[in-house]
């Protein structure tokens, strides 16, 4: 039997979710074993080569080009995960999900304390090679459906370990009261 | 100068933190606002903190810290004003004022603002402009009123046309409110001596024998909840307590209902003597009246009676003779909020605080105003107890049905023929009403208001009464033409959202989902799902405190339950799931900022 | 003597003292019904409704119900759980709780029942409405994002003359919890340590603190809320 095919992304997210990924030391060494990665930062997959049983999302969307990932991760995985607060409920990014964007890029790049005065183009960046951005950063399963949430910031690699071998084996999910943490 | 308005205001009601209300009626009807400075002014002199103070006014729609406009124009915003052509008279009102809904323009002469239902819902559209009525508004008449108000004319003198009949032309009233009494029965018929119950039989009667009577006609609460008026009296007249009040409950809020407001024009005598009915029964020396803030026209008109009413010795002091029984009325002005109509919510304002309902237990009966035993009454119900005292509470059983005895005032409007107040008995079949007031290609209505059920023609057999079809008597009729999902049932919801008072977690926060939930159905991104989370989320309304919580996902739920098929033929087909997100709608506000056109 | 009546809780039989609040009869029995808004030793006044139990059929809150004799409560049930999950939820889309940025987290009663709840994601959309923060007092800061107008401040925090420091702005879903101008500035230490402690969440802290506990050795960093019950 072929090993399950894992892929993994960041959107709007810091990388942390990742890193407790690799947190899970020398487990890492295991999963390898357990699974395949496909497209995933951690081993530099940039576009899907096959169908994936599993894809893991850190981070929500705050840009169309998250919207893309995350759509196309949707057609490829048959299990998504939103792993990590920023993906569940957009994390910190969406601080600015009360304010308008309008205002939101004018602080950025008009009147915020470092920008004040030093853009006297006034332009705010609007090139078409860049992403165009969301009038807020949306969790992941405001846009797709997501399958599973592992909730925590970042999520503990505790939780990430337990719900990934579960999910391969088919267990059932066991979760301690200690790895289910929103911090 | 402005703080006179605010120190004459304070000592007018002797500082009395339970006058509040009062207090900030005066200063905003007198100055179009409240101020820091008053707001100071009557913290200090109050001894109430400042947030106190603010908790008030900010909860009443009517209340406000900035500046409304010299001339503050309401314009109802019901689906019955919006049937009636309100969006022409709305645009009408926008150009020749200058400035948009929620504004003032810049001179600060004339404000535009939306306001719930007015009970004017045979006469939409209709409008408040410094507390006077203005009905079937039109382009034409619009632009009358604007040019008056540009001339500086008095609000009051600017009827041209005409008054309304029946007490509407009195002396006291001078309004253009029409009455369109259909039908009246014994509530309404004009058959009666005011005073005589008073002078002829409490006289005669202890105050038990009295309740006994009451509870003989078995006559229901006419406020909607349908409470046995006699046992409620019982229940406060041995509650202990060394002063009990009777209040009246004119909040008459529920959009679509305006009987109270005609029982109020033409038989304000009725009523009082009612109250005082009331009073003796269960012993208290004080009535309060609690007017809604829409019907303040009817204000000074309602004084004038009572002042005359107690001239005749039927209020006051050992009233009609009999020694020793004093009681007498006060009218109280609320502010603007639907939940005041709940019995707990309106007792807080009359203490002059937010209109949050209280917890129960303990009742009203047991510890009301002021803490001290309180019945609080329907308009329709006190002015039933004098005619049950008149014929007899055995007569009264003998109208309507078994178990629905006497009579109910209705309010029906929409579409039909002849909108307006009829008074039946118990027991007509909803057939029965339609074919009454002319209305045929009926597709559905919404019966007891927005939190009563929106019924289709398949429950048109159903009957009136308290095991099938209760009402506080508000019918609003839709033809074919209306979209009852965009027009209506969003309009109510909408009206819920406004009208939570927000203390309960489901009532203010899911009642904006289910909304959002209504909305994604009719973008068309809706799936199969939606309408099982609509029925699965609105469960959760059930464990809010009050009615309002518990009927403000009614117009959805009952929409969904009698017009399924509504709902099911705006459902993306096929679909499992679907979130709604929509790209092209995400990005268009930052491409507009940074001026980009947008590329997928 | 006071009179005691029967009663039971999901079958339980339960004795309580007659009058007494069902919320206190539970405890009273060793049985947890979990609650939010309420605050021992203050007048309750329902409001998250997350102590709603069943009887006859009907909702009531636990926290402002009396125990009538005979009465038969249903608490720990699946349709009981997911109503107060629900509320739980709501509460999360409803305000903005970033709890991995919250002094709070690890002591907030909010999140604790959604720990306990086994809250993974709200079932409802994120609302994400503008709040402020209001910084203008010199003992506490009253951050408007995290408030669940639960009204224990309100309830618990007068000055000498009786009058609210905290108090409701506004209704419906923009209800705010405002703090007073000259009080707020004029807050004793012990009142504005009083006003820190009832607040079940982040909304109310101190200044110039923040994150003091280390992460394991917060309230409900290793067992439930409500653990101290039996059952
Ligand atoms: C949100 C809400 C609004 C209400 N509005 C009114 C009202 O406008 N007029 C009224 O008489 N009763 C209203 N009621 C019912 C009152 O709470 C109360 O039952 C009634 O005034 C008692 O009088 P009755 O027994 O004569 O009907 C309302 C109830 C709720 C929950
Ligand atoms: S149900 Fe709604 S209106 Fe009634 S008390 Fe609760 S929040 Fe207020
Ligand atoms: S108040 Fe509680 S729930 Fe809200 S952000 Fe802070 S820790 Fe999280
Ligand atoms: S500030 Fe805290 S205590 Fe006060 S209402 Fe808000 S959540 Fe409750
Ligand atoms: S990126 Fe992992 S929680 Fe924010
Ligand atoms: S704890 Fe009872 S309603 Fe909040």
């Amino acid at each position: 039997m072929s090993k399950p095919v894992i892929a993994t992304a960041t959107l709007a997210g810091c990388f942390g979710c990742h890193m407790s990924l690799l947190d899970i030391d020398e487990k890492i060494l295991d999963l390898i074993e357990l699974v395949e990665f496909n497209k995933s930062p951690i081993d530099d997959i940039k576009n899907f080569t096959k169908k994936c049983d599993i894809g893991l999302i850190e981070g929500g969307c705050c840009n169309s080009e998250n919207v893309h990932v995350l759509k196309d991760f949707r057609n490829n995985c048959k299990i998504l995960i939103s792993f990590g607060e920023c993906a569940i409920m957009g994390g910190l990014p969406a601080f600015r999900n009360p304010i308008p964007i309008k205002e939101c890029l004018e602080e950025a790049y008009l009147n915020g304390p470092s920008v004040k005065g030093h853009n006297e183009s006034g332009i705010l960046p609007n090139d078409d090679e860049i992403p165009m951005m969301l009038d807020k950063v949306y969790p992941c399963h405001e846009i797709v459906k997501i399958d599973y949430f592992l909730p925590g910031c970042p999520p503990s690699a505790e939780l990430i370990w337990n719900a990934l071998t579960a999910l391969i084996s088919g267990k059932e999910m066991n979760l301690p009261y200690e790895v289910i943490k929103f911090d | 100068m402005e703080n006179d308005t605010v120190y004459s205001a304070i000592s007018k009601y002797n500082q009395d933190k339970t006058r509040l209300m009062d207090i900030l009626i005066e200063i905003q009807d007198n100055e179009n606002y409240i101020s820091d400075d008053a707001v100071r002014i009557i913290s200090e002199k109050l001894e109430l903190s400042i947030v106190d103070v603010e908790q008030t006014i900010s909860f009443y729609h009517f209340l406000s810290k900035k500046s409304l406009g010299k001339y503050t124009i309401y314009l109802n915003n019901s689906v019955i004003s919006n049937m009636n052509g309100r969006q022409i008279v709305a645009e009408t009102f926008e150009n020749e004022v200058g400035c948009k809904f929620g504004k003032v323009t810049e001179d600060g002469t004339i404000g535009l603002f939306d306001t719930a239902c007015i009970g004017m819902s045979d006469q939409e559209p209709a409008a408040l402009i410094n507390g006077n009525v203005f009905i079937h508004l039109t382009p034409f008449r619009v632009k009358e009123i604007v040019r008056d108000i540009r001339a500086g004319k008095d609000v009051k003198n600017m009827h041209t046309s005409y008054l309304g009949g029946g007490q509407n032309k009195s002396e006291y009233l001078k309004s253009v409110v029409r009455n369109n009494i259909m039908r009246m029965g014994p509530v309404l018929s004009d058959d009666y001596n005011p005073g005589t119950i008073i002078k002829k039989k409490l006289v005669q009667l202890a105050p038990e024998q009295v309740i006994e009577e009451i509870k003989t006609s078995n006559i229901r609460g006419r406020g909607g909840a349908g409470f046995p008026t006699g046992f409620k009296w019982e229940f406060c007249r041995k509650a202990k307590g060394d002063k009990k009040y009777i209040l009246c409950n004119a909040d008459e809020g529920e959009p679509g209902t305006f009987k109270d407001r005609v029982i109020l024009t033409e038989r304000p005598k009725l009523l009082f003597e009612g109250m005082v009915i009331a009073g003796y029964s269960i012993g208290a020396t004080e009535g309060i009246l609690y007017l809604r803030y829409e019907y303040k026209y009817l204000k000074n008109y309602l004084e004038n009676i009572l002042e005359e009413t107690r001239g005749k010795n039927l209020l006051g002091k050992d009233i009609g003779g009999i020694k020793g029984f004093n009681f007498d009325i006060r009218i109280q002005l609320g502010a603007g909020a639907y939940v005041c109509g709940e019995e707990s919510a309106l007792i807080e304002s009359v203490e002059g605080k937010r209109g949050e309902p209280r917890d129960r237990p303990p009742f009203p009966v047991e510890k009301g105003y002021n803490d001290c035993p309180t019945v609080v009454n329907n308009v329709e119900t006190l002015c039933s107890v004098v005619k049950i005292m008149l014929n007899g509470g055995e007569w009264y059983s003998s109208l309507g049905t078994h178990e629905s005895t006497g009579t109910k005032v209705l309010s029906i409007s929409g579409d039909c023929r002849y909108p307006g107040i009829y008074e039946v008995e118990w027991g007509l079949t909803i057939s029965d009403i339609l074919d009454m007031v002319g209305a045929t290609g009926v597709q559905a209505i919404q019966v007891g208001g927005p939190s009563g059920s929106l019924i289709g023609p398949e429950e048109f057999e159903r009957k009136l009464c308290y095991s099938d079809l209760v009402t506080g008597g508000s019918f609003i009729i839709f033809n074919y033409n209306r979209d009852l999902l965009k027009n209506v049932v969003l309009n109510f919801t909408d009206f819920f959202i406004e009208e939570s008072c927000g203390s309960c977690v489901p009532c203010r926060a899911m009642t904006p989902l289910l909304k959002q939930k209504l909305e994604k159905i009719l973008s068309g991104n809706g799936v199969a799902n939606d309408l099982e989370d609509i029925l699965k989320w609105g469960k959760l309304m059930k464990t809010n405190r009050c009615g309002l919580g518990h009927t403000a996902a009614n117009p959805i739920l009952t929409s969904l339950k009698n017009f399924r098929y509504l709902y099911e033929e705006k459902l993306e087909r096929g679909k499992e799931y679907e979130t709604g997100f929509n790209l092209e709608q995400a990005v268009s506000e930052s491409c507009e900022a940074t001026t980009r056109v947008p590329n997928f | 003597m006071a009179d005691i009546i029967n009663f039971t809780i999901d079958g339980k039989e339960c004795m309580a003292e007659k009058g007494i609040f069902i919320l206190q009869a539970a405890k009273e029995n060793d049985i947890y019904i979990p609650s939010l808004c309420n605050y021992e030793g203050v007048k309750p006044q329902g409001s998250c409704r997350i102590c709603s139990i069943k009887t006859n059929g009907q909702f009531v809150t636990a926290c402002t119900t009396p125990v009538a004799d005979g009465m038969e409560i249903e608490n720990n049930t699946d349709e009981i759980n997911d109503m107060r999950k629900s509320i739980i939820e709501l509460l999360f889309v409803e305000g903005n709780h970033f709890c991995p940025a919250c002094e709070m987290s690890g002591d907030c009663e909010l999140q604790a029942l959604a720990y306990r709840f086994q809250m993974m994601v709200p079932r409802f959309i994120y609302q994400f409405p503008l709040r402020e923060i209001d910084a203008r007092h010199p003992k506490i800061l009253k951050d408007q994002n995290r408030c669940i107008r639960c009204k224990r401040c309100i309830r618990t925090i007068k000055d000498e003359k009786g009058r609210s420091v905290f108090a409701f702005y506004g209704r419906g879903k923009n209800i705010e919890v405002n703090v007073d101008p000259v009080l707020g500035s004029k807050l004793t230490d012990k009142l504005a340590a009083k006003a820190i402690e009832v607040c079940p969440v982040g909304s109310i802290l101190p200044r110039e603190k923040g994150f003091r506990t280390p992460i394991g050795q917060r309230k409900f960093d290793h067992e439930p809320i409500g653990s101290e019950y039996k059952h």
